[in-house]
């Protein structure tokens, strides 16, 4: 291993990895894709919608062949109280054709998109963890693995190691994360036959739907997800850490809880849990971005915070930020020039991509993700617009205009008072609109 | 379909290594420390205090690997690496 030379290493064959990997073997570079897993995908989970629109401006048309589950064609909305949920949902058919989204598996997709980097020609070393970084005069040459002589040099190492990025952090790219930066999100896959899943979410056969769930994480800040695959459905919950740390809950007894809801509970009846998995989602944002390139190094996808929360979008800013630095490794080569300098092509890129610019427009999110803003936000306000509705939509006696009241009441008593709610909508509308 | 989270983490399938990659760093740490967090946070109940013992057990067997623990220990007394690599959790959905 060590007598052989790579142009790139690339650190993690997730959706950045190999997004970056098959751009630079396409533009003629030797490339290595290593993953620590027994298989690329082994590590990976998420909730998961996977989007057309970054993977096929790399693989056109690649929904003829990849393995998805079901085109999403309606997203739902639940805002849950302990008994109930005001529901709110978009269904349209022109998400099918092109199809807008689907949801996935990552231990199939993953496997399926880094076969595609095989394909142009990069090597694949899997089953290998990277240990270190090799670092010569104040640049990276090359990592070291837990292999016997592990030693993979390079002109390039692309850091796409995901979430946790101990590459990222041995080469002081980031410091470590701080709890208010993470949530941890639990899934449970659950196996039900395909009619089933389509008669109780209104389906056809290969179309699906996503439901986001507000609510009932015992006012942690956080969201639930109800997600339709083929024969399985994707129940799970993410929550910040540092809510976590604060209420001493155990994360798959939010989970559990969520499985007795009423209007869960009917949906997942009968189903058979086919796996757990638990995974950290970066929920810093645009602040918590790190530098993205320096000295021989280039950093992709979660390693680099790259989720926008509110749309629950990652695998696509993953494989588009991994196509840049793809791109700019290949465009690098031509001039060997492998500095710092010389990479900030890559941090410009960015910069003018839609992951910067996305990102930049909720960056006022985490604020509004901490306690005691949370608690109102993902405790209190769910159960009293449940409550208020239940006011309103109750027909006993008491006229519409006193029900409006009361409703009213119940939510200004959330903020604390008529002004503070209006100050609480004026935040949250900063905070989606950086 | 509530179940213990033993019966969750049966689900899984692991390769496990003959050595721990999770270390307390200083058991004394974890003797002072009046939170004990990490027997909470933990998905897969990977920690345990044992009152008797005066010690923080570690089934690193179980670790699911997400790295939460790493960087919520109020203390920062846990060592955290990757396991050997093809070694720990592989997911058959993910």
């Amino acid at each position: 291993m060590a007598d052989e030379r790579f142009d790139v290493v690339v650190v993690g064959a997730g959706p950045a990895g190999a997004a970056a990997a098959l751009t630079a073997a396409r533009g003629g570079l030797k490339v290595a894709l290593i993953e620590r897993g027994e298989y690329p995908g082994a590590k990976n989970t998420f909730g998961g919608v996977l989007y057309r629109k970054q993977i096929e401006q790399l693989i056109p048309e690649f929904w003829k062949s990849a393995p998805l589950e079901r085109t999403v064609v309606e997203q739902r909305l639940w805002l849950l109280a302990k008994e109930s949920a005001v529901t709110v949902s978009y269904r349209d058919d022109r998400f099918n054709d092109p199809p807008n989204c689907w949801t996935g598996q990552r231990s199939k997709f993953d496997q399926w998109f880094a076969a595609q980097a095989e394909a142009a020609g990069a090597v694949p070393i899997y089953e290998t963890a990277v240990t270190d970084a090799i670092i010569e005069d104040g640049r990276v040459v090359g990592v070291v693995t837990d292999r016997d002589d592990g030693e993979l040099r390079a002109n390039l190492v692309i850091i796409a190691d995901g979430v946790n990025s101990l590459l990222g952090k041995r080469l002081r790219a980031h410091r470590e994360w701080k709890p208010d930066q993470v949530s941890l999100a639990v899934k449970e896959v659950i196996a039900l036959p395909r009619e089933k899943i389509q008669d109780r979410f209104n389906l056809d056969k290969s179309e699906g739907c996503t439901i986001e769930l507000v609510g009932e994480t015992m006012g942690m800040a956080g969201l639930g997800f109800l997600y339709t695959n083929t024969d399985t459905l994707s129940l799970g919950v993410g929550v910040m850490v540092s809510d976590l740390k604060r209420l001493r809950v155990k994360p798959y007894e939010v989970l559990n809880g969520l499985k007795q809801h009423p209007m869960i509970q009917r949906l997942i009846e009968g189903g058979e849990v086919k796996e757990y998995a638990g995974h950290l989602i970066p929920e810093g944002g645009y602040t918590a971005m790190p530098s993205l390139s320096g000295d021989g190094w280039m950093i992709c996808g979660d390693a680099a915070q790259m989720v926008n929360a509110v749309h629950r979008e990652g695998t696509n800013l993953a494989v588009e930020s991994g196509r840049l630095a793809g791109e700019t490794a290949v465009a690098v080569h031509e001039r060997e020039d492998f500095s710092s300098a010389g990479l900030q092509r890559y941090t410009d890129a960015v910069r003018k991509s839609i992951i910067h610019k996305d990102l930049k427009k909720y960056k006022g999110l985490h604020g509004l993700l901490s306690f005691p803003e949370s608690e109102k936000l993902f405790g209190q306000l769910p159960q009293a617009v449940n409550d208020a509705l239940f006011e309103f939509l109750s027909v006993d006696g008491e006229p519409k205009r006193d029900k409006q009241k009361q409703a009213f009441r119940k939510l200004e008593g959330v903020a604390g008072g008529r002004m503070d709610l209006v100050r609480m909508a004026l935040k949250g509308w900063r905070a989606m609109n950086g | 379909m509530s179940q213990s989270i033993e019966e969750k983490l049966y689900l899984i399938r692991y390769k496990a290594d003959d050595q721990s990659h999770l270390t307390i760093r200083n058991q004394d740490v974890c003797l002072n420390c009046t939170s004990k967090e990490c027997n909470f946070f933990c998905p897969a109940d990977v920690y345990e205090w044992d009152a008797e013992g005066h010690v923080t057990t570690v089934a690193y067997e179980n670790c699911i690997e997400c790295g939460t623990c790493r960087l919520a220990c109020p203390a920062s007394n846990i060592e955290w690496v990757y396991p050997k690599g093809g070694h720990g959790i592989t997911y058959r959905f993910g």
